[in-house]
């Protein structure tokens, strides 16, 4: 009762499968189970609140006036000194006391999400991670390291046909996102969400990359099985300062100018290692599913042929 | 309301003055019976809203913003009316999106550049009559009126308007919000704009920065009450 292993498997039986990373390519501390667990309830604790909550605004990791001229310091000013300030001092004060204290960002952030019926700190929490994953993902005018990795690359001219078909891609996706949003670039892994079920027939075909938008603060954490690598702010704060309303500059500015590919491949690295950790996961339960399964059945007097036993 | 100010004299003028490839596209699209929409002109001029709203806004939002809805709305609905005669459903399906976000943009703006007024003609004066009674007897008084809209329009998150509107079925005002270019219908088919505040940031950012309250206690100080009281004594009889 073997089921048949997908023709592209490397052989990683579980001598290759290495320790289980527990942190998630976007700096989640939480493991993936935990990730894909909302079922918590929310109830304001009763007694004395214990005021555990408090997020920093992070800043970010370059002076405000290091993307001159593209983002001016006076933008880095208003946008992560007013904007992404007031987000972090607000999702504060909404979650003190409450059963969202105490978790991780990113914790917060699929939790109140609530499977689409928003809680009302999902729009603060998913902006303070949007806004700390953007600063993140630029890099100094003249920084150095700007260009996707052999590997980023090897895929990229598979899904978009080219580097710049991802670039046009990713620039009308930005062009074209009505209202205040954000267009992201992400490796897409290819899990069935439906509990324990595996998908039988894995290949490295269905992980792929993509480009998707979002309107608000919505960022792909909610939908699952999104490794987020790239991001583009797109609500008008983020560019009417230095560009006013001339958005595709703003946009294609960022892409040729500010887009730190050193982070991006590393994003890349990360979300295949934790990918392919969960795949060394799934091939580990089915096994063991499968070995109960023919113990059970097998008659008493059954002869069973090497193949069918699971080594080690 | 809004239908006048596309269609007057001024308007054409406008037109003629401005990029001749879009005059060349708007003569190509008239000769095939399709009506091509232009930017209203706005009766004041783009400083005579300060220190309320800038001038340089004014400029931006009404020059570039609006026009770019106008401009992609014709073009969204000469791919309409391409697709109609082919039957081609997907794209006429696809292009639904972009009619209601410029078109919407198109129709939210007109009436917003009626809402408002300098205040030497007028702007910020309290309505009388008609109108006033009514937000006395929906609202309580003219104040409440005004922090219900500042709240709502405050609170809304990402792009959108605050709008009060006239419930023409229930017979009576009610302040609502819409997202991105939505216009009001959307909320509620009997519902009529009488007064519209644009909270994109782009109608305040260069000004107000992120402090979009300060926008919102400000713009009272232009609001043209003379165009809403002719609408709602029109649309109430």
């Amino acid at each position: 009762m073997v089921l048949p292993l997908p023709a592209t498997t490397t052989p990683t039986s579980s001598s290759s499968c290495s320790a289980f990373l527990s942190r998630h390519p976007n700096g989640f501390t939480s493991s993936a189970s935990e990730f894909s667990n909302k079922q918590r309830r929310f109830i304001r604790k009763h007694g004395p609140a214990k005021i555990s909550a408090t997020f920093e605004l992070k800043p970010p990791p370059y002076p405000l006036n290091a993307l001159e001229p593209i983002m001016s310091q006076e933008t880095l000013e208003y946008h992560w000194g007013k904007h992404h300030r007031t987000y972090v001092e607000n999702l504060n004060k909404q979650i003190v006391g409450t059963d969202l204290d105490g978790l991780s960002l990113e914790e917060v952030v699929v939790n109140s999400y609530n499977k689409g019926d928003l809680l009302p700190a999902f729009n603060n929490a998913a902006q303070v991670w949007n806004h700390d994953f953007f600063w993140e993902s630029m890099k100094p005018r003249g920084g150095g390291g700007g260009k996707p990795s052999e590997d980023l690359l090897k895929l990229i001219d598979r899904d978009f046909g080219s580097f710049e078909g991802f670039v046009n891609e990713f620039k009308t996706a930005a062009q074209t996102q009505f209202g205040s949003g954000w267009v992201w670039f992400a490796y897409k892994d290819s899990r069935l969400d439906v509990g324990n079920a595996v998908n039988p027939l894995r290949s490295d075909e269905d992980k792929k990359l993509v480009v998707v938008k979002s309107p608000n603060a919505v960022n792909p954490l909610i939908w699952g099985y999104y490794y987020p690598l790239l991001t583009i702010d797109i609500w008008e704060h983020a560019y009417y300062i230095d560009f006013q309303n001339r958005r595709p500059d703003y946009i294609s500015m960022f892409m040729d100018k500010l887009v730190s590919w050193e982070v991006v491949n590393s994003r890349f690295e990360n979300a295949k290692a934790t990918v392919e950790q969960m795949e060394c996961e799934d091939e580990r339960k089915r096994r063991q599913e499968e070995e109960r399964f023919t113990i059970d059945e097998a008659p008493a007097n059954a002869v069973f042929p090497d193949t069918d036993i699971v080594s080690e | 309301m809004a239908a006048r100010s596309l269609l007057n004299r001024k308007t054409l003028a406008t037109v003629l003055r401005r990029d001749s490839a879009a005059l060349g596209a708007t003569a190509a699209a008239h000769s095939r019976g399709l009506h091509t929409f232009t930017l209203p002109d706005l009766s004041y001029d783009y400083g005579a809203l300060e220190p309320a709203i800038s001038g340089e806004i004014m400029e931006l939002h009404h020059k570039k913003h609006h026009q770019t809805y106008v401009t992609n709305y014709n073009k969204a609905l000469e791919q309409l009316h391409d697709a109609l005669p082919k039957g081609d459903a997907s794209t006429i399906v696809k292009l639904q999106s972009a009619i209601k976000f410029n078109g919407g943009g198109h129709i939210n703006h007109s009436i917003f550049w009626n809402n408002l007024a300098p205040v030497r003609e007028g702007g910020g004066e309290p309505p009388k009559g008609s109108l006033g009674w009514a937000i006395d007897e929906h609202f309580g008084s003219f104040e409440k009126l005004v922090q219900k809209v500042n709240a709502e329009g405050a609170a809304l998150q990402g792009s959108g308007w605050v709008w009060l509107g006239l419930d023409k079925e229930l017979k009576r005002l009610v302040v609502e919000t819409t997202a991105n270019q939505d216009p009001l219908v959307s909320k509620g088919p009997g519902l009529v704009p009488l007064l519209g505040i644009d909270v994109w940031e782009h109608a305040y950012y260069l000004q107000y920065k992120n402090v979009r309250p300060d926008y919102l206690k400000n713009i009272w100080k232009v609001i043209n009450w003379k165009y809403a009281s002719e609408v709602y004594d029109k649309e109430s009889s």
